[in-house]
């Protein structure tokens, strides 16, 4: 039997699961070894060489070279791993977190300062809020270049 | 007999001890928050525990993907600031209570509750965070600690009711053991926020304060709210909240003893990508 996944009609959200944990073991186990200070720099240094010293798939290592957190999450990653990346880039949580909503991060800390993401339409698929899929991406920084 | 004396409740944003080692506290985005803790930094110097027992999650930090424990308890004699990626945290050295902690672990583990023993553990930023918000940033932190690790990190986390029902449990061990201390439960972590996705930002102010009600006064009712209704009312990583149960778990009221005391309440947004949460209740 399929795990029972109540949590999948929540609009802009991914639930590390056992199954997005299995996707992504190999990209969470990446990100961890960033923890030490010889690994960043080795990272630092040249990310695909690093990259391809794990059994990670080509689109995990793809979303990785881009930063592209969405795309990581997606292939499995969890943002409490991933955030290992962002801290080898000395983003803060909060440039990471911005990064997956299209906004700039200037956008992202005036909405976090003003109150933060409103829950209104923002519960279930099928509503109207910001979080849904046909109002993406959120700001200038998702329409940079697109069409 | 040692005795749980209060409960104290926060969360533990990583971005709060950025502003601490950094020295921003005073800054106009800071300075609220910082001085939101300062009647509990009062409330600690004249109500000094001898052991806090301190619920957090780890964040990737002492358990990768490699091992996930649902409910971990530290029993070593001390635990090490851990370096999450940008070093480790200018703060002292955390010494633990293994005498406490292992009788802890024999009682709990004999009432059903199967926690792992961690003897070796680094411990992140949900942890720090809650003791420099409570003791400010001396040279040495002014009592143990036992860490209690909770897994919020690979769905699914553990009940509501199953973390309030370990809190009795856990109140029942520190009962049970025979030395005079005075125990502080803490429960960290929330409140509303979400760190991923289109939705990261999400905060739910009104749903953040009437958790904070519940908690004070339906805490049993509070206890069978479910896993969805965290996730989809305070955001992916508000599912934390659970971890506020084991604290309001080990309080007299839901033991057969008396209402706490609320000595403080407070909440604020944001902190970075998060609602700050915060209350003190008292047995005394």
């Amino acid at each position: 039997m399929a795990l029972d996944k109540p949590y999948n009609d929540i609009p802009g959200t991914t639930i590390f699961d056992a199954d997005q944990s299995r996707l992504g073991y190999h990209l969470n186990q990446f990100c961890m070894s960033l923890m030490k200070a010889e690994n960043r720099a080795r990272f630092k240094a040249d990310e695909r060489a690093y990259l391809d010293e794990w059994p990670m798939t080509e689109e995990q290592k793809l979303a990785v070279l881009a930063r592209d957190l969405n795309r990581c999450i997606a292939a499995g990653g969890n943002i409490y791993f991933l955030a290992k990346i962002g801290a080898t880039d000395s983003k803060s949580f909060q440039q990471m977190a911005g990064s997956m909503t299209g906004m700039t991060e200037e956008e992202y800390r005036d909405m976090m300062i003003k109150g933060g993401r409103s829950i209104e339409g923002n519960r279930y698929l099928g509503e109207d809020g910001d979080a849904q899929p046909h109002r993406q991406p959120q700001g200038k920084a998702g329409q940079k270049g697109g069409n | 007999m040692a005795k749980i004396t209060a409960s104290v409740y926060s969360s533990h944003v990583p971005a709060i001890g950025a502003a601490i080692d950094l020295g921003k506290t005073e800054e106009a985005y800071w300075k609220p928050v910082f001085d939101g803790f300062a009647p509990t930094r009062q409330w600690e110097k004249e109500n000094p525990p001898d052991v806090v027992f301190l619920v957090f999650n780890d964040h990737a930090t002492a358990f990768s993907l490699e091992m996930i424990p649902t409910f971990a308890i530290g029993t070593a004699a001390e635990f090490q600031p851990a370096d999450e990626g940008w070093g480790p945290r200018p703060v002292p050295k955390v010494y633990g209570h293994p005498e406490l902690a292992a009788h802890i672990a024999q009682s709990v583990i004999q009432d059903d509750f199967d926690l792992t023993i961690v003897n070796k553990m680094d411990v992140d930023h949900g942890l720090t965070v809650p003791m420099n918000l409570m003791f400010g940033s001396p040279e040495a932190w002014p009592c143990p600690v036992i860490p209690f690790a909770v897994n919020v990190v690979q769905y699914p986390v553990p009940s509501g009711r199953r973390c309030f029902n370990l809190g009795k449990a856990i109140r029942r061990a520190i009962d049970s053991f025979d030395k005079p201390l005075n125990v502080q439960i803490w429960g960290t972590g929330g409140m509303s926020h979400q760190l991923q996705g289109p939705r990261a930002g999400l905060i739910n102010a009104e749903w953040d304060n009437a958790f904070l009600d519940r908690l004070i006064n339906d805490p049993e009712g509070l206890a069978g709210m479910s896993h969805m209704e965290y996730v989809r009312e305070a955001g992916s990583e508000g599912i934390e909240l659970v971890m506020w149960l084991i604290a309001r778990g080990a309080m007299d009221d839901v033991n057969g003893g008396k209402a706490p005391t609320v000595r403080h309440r407070f909440y604020h947004v944001p902190a970075s990508n998060t609602a700050v949460g915060h209350l003190v209740l008292d047995n005394t």
